[in-house]
């Protein structure tokens, strides 16, 4: 009846008795508060089955948030860990648990935590920039939003029922096989990443389309700010890129649920072509979480420099070579694999082109600067902050992009430190200054600068602690993934700054957490009224803030780039001089997240062999998708006369 | 009060991140005492590998510094120039675009990228894992298999093989022929050389030379399961009479009074999963034991075809 699924299943010593029993009490914490305050129905009617863009951005972000403490709770474990188990010590975590951790870690932070705060910013500021009402498929959208959530939960969920994979982020086989990995970690594993997936390749499509075909008269493609434009190159390539990850992860999915032989040792199999496929998607990956943070910091720079972007052609430029060449180096990652010196050197060399325009775009922005008036906000901060990391991290990249150097380096700390400078420099840092710069937009008030300024500083010298002992451990030879090591090889102190630094990185991210409450508690101080903080460029400054729900009352003429900019400069505005027309827009519909309820079931039977489970989910998610193609009254109408009300303006 | 509140908070957070940034300094200063150069086991190549890429890594680096350099300081001198309080620097809001500059930032980096480009095509053929190496003497054959979770090293020509210890010749090149019978390891010897992976019913080659006798660490580099961290191993290197005397004295069985031959069968008990092995000598029964550990997975259906019984869990 139940599949493989026992009592046993949630059964797993004290440590993990500890994190169910938090997770279930801070659900009923949530469920109970909700009730509290009777915020049900709003929460249905406003938010849950909302299919506007700017409230699915806001739910993405809270729920990478709420990801993120999880991944850093993850990520405070393992560096006590390391503290602690040299010598005879062996920690206070047993390998196995240990080891689902680090997996843990990766697979949140990168798909639970850095996917969602991207697309989360994408459905916040897209449609304003380039001045339309809504995605191309705002239905689809909320599809995807819920696919995300309901893989998040099933990752979530392996902490309360099962486990979770021990095998490192990407999962290699044969040890993700089923003969050395027997429990339902592995399952979790793939079919949180497969539902989540699905969803991030539906969302790719529907910005392409959106940013194709939904721009405001006169905004051509170079006219276009960089962020779309960044988005645009980042959506390409997950559209490009998913697909690789859905089916090699549909291929062990294969190999464990009906033995195949796809990546195993015998019968045929071959683990080195799941190694090439997964990287053949976890390149480009890297690149569709860093593209959009570049074009954010493209956005801020030329505003709190107060000065145009310099070198807008360069960028777009530079960005679409970035888009191509992240397809061309995935053997970087496994130079070790025994390809030959022609294949290892193309690829090595091809590697390090792309820190040819990642340069140029480093460039542009301090040009950007030079001979501007830098206003030093919090953004600001995050991003000076980039520039020192990300330019450490592209050093280290590039050395390990040399075979022979990686051939020394590969799988070390000094690798592991390598990426968290490019992930933690680069796209987290930029998030954080994604979130200062627009947060007004969505919420009507700014965030409190100091605050976020201390956490900045929290965050860098955290950083630096956690991640340059890494560095120099891998200089000592120390393999990552290690649950304990020996000791007299000098690793222990080391070990223990960077637990150290992984203090100052939480007490960062408590104070990000206390800025936005305490902005929240001091919002009509900084209230934002004109709609316009910072004396921005383009066109999501032009309307009020919080936007509007139908964002724009008249679509947005432009004529040319920073239009919002220009328009201030000669006093004009950017909106037609025309009367209010009736717009349409999407209602609300439930559907979306009762697919995503039916993919959590899907999966968790497949996980739990549920196979009654598995086949009536797939009916229930079947019959979701023909109800909603069925469906006409999808759409309703703001009358002229409603929108010159809440604009405050007579009809003309 | 609320005011009174809100000074002292900010005052101490203001004294807060003082502290925290004399802490790091501090923390750095100490540690590169601490470290005092001989745990860094990456500087001290023993091998002629080891010497190249520590050679190439420090050129890399030089090179990178060229561009990396400049751009600390152009931030640093752009940003402190050009704050909003400094009205003296010069103001250009319209400022966009200049052939020129753009041109030489494409330009550096490309220049640089070039370098090291024709260096990395060099390096990466002659420090090609499977070349063998330029040397005087014939080379020494060890094959490696990875298990759950230890290192079976078989010496072919001498007719030994040993768990989780390797002893080999200095100034003798030493071809590594590497297997698992477990999920992928890397094998690595960090004061050798190059490391290498190791997968099941596959051989892949390694070639490294130890330049002066010692004691070096061994390890997996790659993560492999619950018993990884214990994959580790020593290195000696030892003159070749001392190898000679190493060799006999484990075929007279010294260590633990008679020799333990090892047959297929006996290596099927060794492969069993088991954590932290101590260091164990055999005689080797059957010079072909390598070949038939990495061709089991080839027979289809056969006794030693599908899931081979040693490692599953």
């Amino acid at each position: 009846m139940l599949g493989n699924l026992t009592l046993e299943a949630v059964q797993q010593g004290p440590i993990v008795l500890g994190a169910q029993i938090f997770i279930i009490l801070g659900a009923l914490a949530v469920i109970g508060l909700i009730t509290y305050f009777k915020r049900w129905t709003w929460l249905w009617k406003e938010w849950l089955t909302s299919l506007d863009a700017k409230k699915i951005g806001v739910m993405y972000i809270v729920v990478a948030v709420i990801m993120l403490v999880r991944g850093s709770v993850d990520a405070v474990m393992m560096r006590a860990q390391q503290a602690l188990a040299v010598g005879d010590a062996t920690g206070y975590l047993d390998p196995h648990h240990f080891q689902q951790i680090f997996t843990a870690h990766g697979v949140i932070m990168i798909f639970f935590v850095a996917m969602p705060l991207m697309f989360g910013f994408m459905n916040l500021i897209i449609p304003l920039q380039i001045g339309t009402r809504d995605l191309a498929f705002p239905f689809l959208n909320s599809m995807s939003f819920w696919l995300f959530v309901a893989g998040a939960a099933l990752a979530m969920i392996s902490l309360v029922v099962g486990e979770f994979a021990a095998t490192g982020w990407l999962a290699y086989p044969p040890l993700s096989e089923l003969a050395f990995s027997p429990g339902t970690g592995v399952d979790y594993y793939i079919w949180s990443i497969q539902i989540s997936g699905i969803g991030s390749l539906l969302s790719a499509i529907n910005f392409i389309v959106t940013i194709l075909k939904k721009r405001c008269p006169g905004m051509t493609l170079m006219r276009m700010p960089i962020y779309p434009w960044t988005v645009l190159a980042s959506m390409t390539l997950v559209v490009a890129a998913f697909p690789i990850l859905t089916a090699t992860l549909g291929l062990l999915f294969l190999d464990r649920f009906f033995g195949m032989h796809f990546f195993t040792s015998s019968f045929g199999g071959n683990m080195m072509m799941y190694v090439n496929l997964i990287w053949a998607w976890g390149h480009p990956e890297v690149y569709i979480l860093i593209l959009p943070v570049f074009g954010a910091f493209s956005e801020l720079v030329p505003v709190f420099s107060q000065k145009r972007l310099f070198g807008y052609a360069s960028m777009v430029g530079a960005t679409t070579v970035i888009m191509i060449l992240s397809f061309i180096v995935w053997l970087h990652h496994f130079f070790t694999m025994g390809a030959g010196g022609n294949v290892n050197a193309f690829f090595g060399i091809m590697t390090m082109i792309i820190a040819i325009p990642t340069g140029v775009k480093i460039f542009n922005w301090l040009f950007t600067m030079f001979r501007g008036r830098i206003r030093f906000t919090a953004a600001m901060y995050w991003f000076l902050g980039f520039v020192g990391t990300f330019t450490l991290g592209g050093m280290t990249g590039v050395l390990l992009s040399v075979p022979p150097a990686d051939f020394q380096l590969h799988n070390s700390l000094f690798l592991v430190a390598h990426f968290h400078n490019m992930v933690i420099g680069g796209v987290v840092f930029g998030n954080f200054a994604a979130l200062s710069y627009w947060f007004p937009k969505v919420f009507g008030f700014r965030l409190n600068e100091r605050l976020g300024r201390y956490a900045f500083w929290n965050w860098f010298v955290g950083f630096l602690l956690a991640f340059v002992p890494l560095y120099i451990l891998g200089f000592m030879g120390a393999t990552r993934r290690l649950d304990h090591y020996p000791a007299g090889l000098g690793w222990h102190p080391l070990f223990i700054v960077a637990a150290i630094g992984v203090v100052f990185i939480g007490i960062g991210l408590v104070l990000l957490l206390a800025q936005v409450f305490v902005s929240i508690w001091k919002r009509n101080e900084l209230r934002d009224k004109t709609g316009d903080p910072w004396n921005g460029r383009t066109l999501e400054w032009s309307v009020p803030s919080p936007a509007p729900f139908y964002n724009f009352a008249r679509i947005p003429v432009v004529s040319g780039r920073d239009p919002f900019f220009e328009a201030k400069q000669r006093g004009r505005s950017v909106f037609p001089d025309e009367p209010y027309q009736d717009i349409e827009l999407p209602k609300n519909t439930g559907i979306g997240l009762l697919i995503g309820a039916g993919s959590f079931v899907f999966g968790f039977a497949l996980v739990w062999h549920i196979i009654w489970l598995v086949i009536l989910s797939a009916i229930f998610l079947f019959g979701c998708v023909v109800a909603r193609s069925f469906a006409t009254d999808i759409e309703y109408v703001v009358p002229a006369e409603e929108l010159a009300r809440l604009e405050g303006a007579p009809v003309t | 009060m609320h005011r009174a509140f809100a000074r002292w908070f900010w005052a101490g957070m203001n004294r807060y991140l003082f502290i925290i940034i004399l802490a790091f300094i501090a923390v750095v200063v100490t540690t590169m005492f601490l470290l005092g150069g001989d745990k860094l086991i990456l500087l001290q190549p023993h091998g002629t590998v080891a010497a190249s890429e520590l050679h190439l890594i420090s050129i890399a680096l030089r090179l990178m510094l060229i561009v990396i350099i400049p751009v600390f300081l152009i931030t640093a001198l752009v940003t402190w120039r050009y704050r909003e309080s400094n009205t003296k620097a010069r103001y250009l809001p319209n400022w966009e675009h200049n052939n020129l500059d753009e041109f030489i930032w494409w330009l550096v980096p490309i220049a640089i990228i070039s370098v090291l480009a024709v260096i990395t095509w060099k390096a990466t053929h002659t420090l090609d894992p499977y070349e063998p190496l330029p040397a005087t003497s014939a080379p020494m054959t060890v094959e490696v298999v990875s298990l759950d979770w230890k290192w079976l090293f078989i010496y072919p020509a001498q007719g030994i093989a040993t768990i989780n210890y390797l002893e080999i010749p200095e100034r003798t090149p030493i071809f590594f022929k590497l297997s698992s019978d477990a999920p992928m390891n890397a094998f690595f010897i960090p004061q050798l050389g190059s490391m290498e992976m190791t997968m099941p019913g596959m051989t892949t080659q390694l070639n490294l030379m130890a330049d002066d006798p010692g004691t070096y660490i061994g390890m997996s580099s790659n993560f492999s399961g619950e018993g990884f961290a214990g994959m580790q191993f020593p290195v000696h290197v030892v003159s070749w009479d001392d190898f000679d005397t190493w060799v006999a004295g484990i075929k007279a069985g010294v260590k633990t009074g008679a020799s333990t031959p090892l047959t297929f069968d006996l290596y099927e008990e060794i492969a069993k999963p088991s954590l932290n092995e101590p260091a164990t000598f055999y005689t080797l029964a059957d010079i072909n034991l390598y070949t038939d550990i990495v061709n089991q997975f080839m027979a289809p259906g056969g006794s030693m075809g599908g899931m081979h019984t040693g490692t599953s869990n």
